[in-house]
């Protein structure tokens, strides 16, 4: 991905007019693909037959919640997103599209979403969604953003919950095999972004966020990383016991598993993030992910880890859409 | 009492679209609720005892 259109760090009003697309850009579309997918294996391995045309309906209320609340994290969080190199040509510190208008939108996307929700689907499907907005607007963006190094850890819940929602959507309860699917995303959050935060955390510190190499410096978080790797794993196998997964979904999660442990520890014992990185300084020029040599097992987690996650889902969806049975008798 | 200057017309132009998009997302939006009360409809129909 590459960042060369990159304007000023600071909002320039309406330098130019918006454009509908911008308004797309607010609800974070790459985002929201992510959130359908978990969203849809958590509908399907619900087993419950629903009627396609309302499954679509709860896949299209999970997206436009999250596309709401991060219109609202795009509203609240102009002022440091100016300033990062990341993050500064986002419609609205661009000045392409004024605050205002990315909170007037994302309030409406989130009272249209679980309105509909409640109308076609179920109150516990429309009340995991509110609760998912709210946790993602308020509780992270506002609160846990800018006050913990824990930020994405707790933030993390946000992203962990369609996976719930699509299950309560088709089965109108969420019972432990949906907030297993939950368990997993959660622990795989803070290795994911942390990996990430790794070669890109002095543009969180130079607008005073505190991520975790900001705050307890990179080796720390590499063995964070770790830990939390460690932690991951067993979560990301039990579906395989407790009759979600079949042994496609073991073989995946459990080799898939070791390289993420391998990767994780090759991460521990490099030195990525401990040198500053030139080219995230005000002015640089370059592809925002390009890293340094140094960085490089950081990058490999980060990668490895998106795909992990992938892979995960996408083998329950198979098994479940196709019948493959479960390990247990 | 001073007036606003005056909209460019590219301005205008993606004014216009916005509005476009508005629009066609207004209308899916009823027909989206047409359809959700047809097929809740249909399916508490066949749930009555006859």
């Amino acid at each position: 991905m590459t960042d060369t259109a990159v304007p000023s760090a600071e909002p320039q009003g309406r330098a130019t007019p918006a454009r509908w697309q911008d308004y797309v850009a607010l609800l974070k579309p790459r985002v929201m693909s992510l959130v359908v997918f978990t969203g849809l294996t958590g509908l399907i391995c619900a087993g419950r037959p629903m009627h396609p045309v309302l499954a679509a309906v709860a896949i299209l209320c999970i997206a436009v919640g999250a596309g709401a609340s991060a219109s609202l994290n795009m509203w609240y969080d102009a002022d440091i997103d100016a300033r990062m190199r990341r993050t500064r040509g986002r419609p609205v510190p661009a000045g392409r599209v004024q605050g205002a208008d990315a909170l007037a939108l994302g309030i409406t996307l989130s009272i249209l979403s679980v309105g509909t929700m409640i109308l076609a689907i179920n109150l516990l499907a429309a009340a995991l969604l509110a609760f998912t907005i709210f946790f993602y607007a308020v509780v992270y963006t506002m609160w846990l953003k800018r006050s913990t190094a824990q930020n994405i850890v707790i933030g993390g819940l946000a992203g962990a919950l369609p996976p719930v929602i699509g299950w309560a959507a088709a089965a109108g309860t969420a019972p432990l095999n949906a907030w297993l699917l939950c368990a997993i995303i959660f622990m795989w959050t803070p290795p994911h972004f942390w990996a990430l935060s790794l070669y890109t955390s002095e543009d969180y510190a130079k607008v005073g966020v505190p991520m975790m190499p900001v705050v307890k410096g990179a080796r720390s978080t590499r063995l964070q990383i770790l830990i939390y790797s460690l932690l991951l794993i067993p979560i990301c196998v039990a579906p395989a016991f407790t009759g979600l997964g079949g042994a496609l979904y073991l073989a995946v999660a459990g080799l898939g598993g070791l390289l993420f442990l391998v990767l994780a520890w090759r991460l521990f014992r490099s030195r990525a993030g401990e040198a500053a990185d030139p080219r995230n300084r005000e002015g640089a020029q370059g592809a925002l992910y390009d890293v340094k040599a140094a960085a490089k097992d950081a990058r490999n987690l980060f990668a490895f880890s998106i795909l992990y996650l992938f892979v995960l889902f996408a083998a329950l969806l198979v098994e479940h859409v196709f019948g493959l049975g479960s390990l247990r008798p | 009492m001073t007036h606003p200057a005056p909209e460019s017309d590219e301005a205008a132009k993606a004014r216009g679209r916005r509005n476009v998009v508005l629009a066609l997302g207004l209308v899916a939006f009823v027909v989206l609720v047409f359809v959700i009360t047809v097929v809740r409809l249909g399916a508490n129909a066949a749930h009555q005892p006859l």
